[in-house]
């Protein structure tokens, strides 16, 4: 599929809206969770790939902060897209500061258009040697940077398979309610398939409409990922 | 002031199809990866040839059989017969005598009898014709020295690879008693901060990276070009990992989760950058919930191995060859470096099973026929939508 064409995660997200002056995720958070079966982390390639190649807006910069895979990986798979890139460093304060600094050293009128991509956050938490809630407070921070002040986007890779098991899973609940949209990557009930290699859930939590309720915006559909590109499709509707 | 001009980068997809890895040892594989053996040729195949270099292994124990030990030696059997550097780590006191115990590779003139031989791959084309020279036509030479040569040629490019082990001989000493193994115990190390601190530095001498430059080009501050000088994998330069039953409950590091998770994540980041492979074998049982999912998440290639009940009636009835299985292999994740499609495998269910007690083999399951009186079928346990059956859940 055509990567300028509107597909349904486009659609899903919100991405087809786009303007000269808003970042073209709105300044919102994004939250992708997935599983051992199935990897999430194709949402992040695409929403990289989408947001460095958006011909709207071309002072789109992505913040990576990759601590799952070496650059090596991204760069072969994004295929050389062009963006600033950053390394996570021991210390989430000294992390933090490091995207401040990203932050503060674009032009004023380009601070919208950062997004900053984390894959994934168990890791950040394995950084921290579990104390989850150093990492929740890291996360606010960065979720602080989507406020109307900054305008910057969020895009965070976690794995909800193993919050499941806890009695309280606190941090991903934590997560999720921050969230303005929630992605999440599952594969398919029947099993393994050639054709269809999952399929995903996308929450929008819009704003509030004119009249002031909230009009969230629940999108179903499956994939097939492929070297360069991802399908998606609705339930057997897939040509 | 963001540019379009094209970004030069020395990562290509398409990397030429001449560039060969510089020894038989090790295969090119998709993606610009290199590929080693796992010392089991059916695992190989099934994981599309081979290990790429830079993965991380995990093997899921079962508690209730030692499978796991027979994916261990292969592996370590097949990293020393090719004379790749070896570190070896273990619950038990003396983990150098486990090398004793690894098996050799079965020399050609043993009688295998592998239902295999039909397979279209070019040296076991050749096979029957060598059957023949080894059996009562040596006489014939002359005209057959064409053949021998090409046979032979043939032959060492098949064992070169990979290699078939026989578990009943153990393998040369000469192949494990010089500098290159290494071995650790686990079992009274404080912390694991000593095993990561020996991982990393038996990494160092295989680092893929000799040297990486950064350059930003200063005229748009959005491009960055990245120059990386890849060190090409050679049998010299690859190395293999085997750390056996991690977080086993007589080490007295096996509590510290958190630790263990960080160790992992450091082995596998630094394995990633080397030309290297590293396969952890684990209790799964033994380790919480929540943090065998952890350690899950951090597997490139993920296993799991399972004991097969003996007289299950129900199961006999199942699968046929149930008496030669000794046990189940579970893929539930195949390793995708630089790629992001995932592999969806035919079967992620293999049976193991020991040919005439010497030989490692994995094999397809293959369903018993469905009762035509009854019109049950024997495999309900079988289809996608994974009914849940005694021994778990199976893929045909």
């Amino acid at each position: 599929m055509d990567s300028r064409a509107r597909n349904l995660l486009d659609e899903a997200l919100g991405l087809d809206q786009l303007t000269q002056s808003k970042s073209p995720l709105g300044g919102k958070a994004v939250l992708i969770e997935d599983c051992v079966e199935t990897s999430g982390s194709f949402v992040l390639h695409q929403l990289i790939k989408r947001l460095l190649t958006a011909t709207s807006n071309s002072s789109n910069v992505v913040l990576f902060l990759a601590f799952a895979n070496p650059f090596s990986h991204y760069d072969r798979i994004l295929l050389g897209e062009e963006g600033k890139a950053g390394g996570g460093r021991s210390g989430l304060f000294a992390l933090f500061a490091n995207i401040t600094k990203v932050l503060n050293s674009l032009p004023e009128g380009n601070r919208k258009c950062l997004t900053i991509v984390i894959d994934d956050v168990s890791l950040i938490e394995v950084a921290a040697h579990g104390s989850s809630d150093h990492v929740l407070d890291f996360l606010h921070y960065c979720h602080a940077l989507t406020s109307n002040h900054h305008g910057c986007s969020l895009v965070m890779l976690n794995h909800d398979d193993f919050y499941s098991s806890m009695d309280r899973p606190v941090f991903l609940k934590q997560m999720e309610y921050a969230a303005d949209v929630l992605v999440k990557v599952k594969p398919l009930a029947t099993g393994l398939a050639a054709d269809v290699h999952g399929q995903m859930t996308v929450l929008n939590r819009d704003q509030c409409n004119r009249r002031g309720s909230l009009n969230n915006r629940m999108s179903n559909f499956q994939f097939r990922i492929k070297e360069n590109s991802v399908e998606y499709f609705y339930p057997g509707a897939r040509t | 002031m963001a540019a379009t001009k094209t970004r030069t980068s020395s990562f290509s997809r398409n990397l030429p199809a001449a560039s060969s890895a510089q020894s038989p040892e090790i295969k090119c594989g998709p993606n610009g990866t290199f590929l080693v053996s796992s010392g089991i040729p059916d695992l190989d195949k099934t994981l599309g040839g081979g290990i790429p270099l830079g993965s991380l292994v995990m093997v899921m124990e079962d508690s209730e059989a030692p499978h796991h030990m027979l994916l261990l030696r292969n592996f370590m059997s097949q990293g020393l017969v090719h004379k790749q550097p070896l570190l070896y780590a273990s619950p038990s006191k003396d983990p150098r005598g486990f090398l004793g115990t690894l098996p050799s590779p079965s020399s050609p003139k043993d009688d295998k009898s592998r239902s295999h031989d039909a397979e279209q791959e070019k040296g076991l084309r050749i096979a029957w014709q060598y059957k023949k020279y080894f059996g009562e036509n040596q006489s014939n030479l002359d005209g057959q020295r064409g053949m021998i040569l090409f046979r032979f040629i043939v032959l060492y490019n098949k064992q070169e690879f990979s290699n078939e082990f026989d578990l009943r001989r153990p393998l040369d000493r000469h192949f494990y008693t010089g500098q290159h193994v290494d071995c650790i115990s686990t079992k009274d190390l404080p912390n694991i901060a000593a095993l990561q601190e020996r991982c990393t530095s038996f990494l160092s001498q295989f680092s893929r990276y000799i040297c990486t430059f950064f350059a930003i080009d200063f005229v748009c501050f959005t491009n960055l070009l990245i120059v990386t000088f890849r060190n090409d994998a050679t049998v010299a330069c690859t190395g293999r990992i085997a750390i056996q039953s991690l977080c086993a409950p007589q080490c007295e590091s096996s509590n510290m989760e958190w630790e263990m998770l960080s160790f992992i994540r450091s082995l596998k980041s630094t394995v990633r950058s080397a030309n290297a492979v590293a396969i952890i074998t684990f209790p799964s049982s033994l380790v919480s919930a929540t943090f065998c999912k952890r350690w899950q998440h951090l597997a490139d290639c993920l296993v799991s191995v399972k004991a097969i009940p003996d007289e299950d009636k129900e199961l006999a009835k199942l699968l046929t060859g149930y008496q030669d299985i000794v046990g189940f292999l579970n893929i539930h994740r195949v390793p995708r470096i630089n790629t992001q499609v995932p592999a969806v495998l035919e079967a992620t269910t293999l049976s193991i099973k020991l040919q005439k007690r010497r030989y490692l083999v994995l094999e397809c399951l293959n369903q018993a026929p469905v009762d035509g009186s009854s019109g049950s079928s024997y495999g309900t346990s079988g289809n996608c939508s994974g009914a849940s059956s005694k021994s778990g859940s199976l893929d045909f």
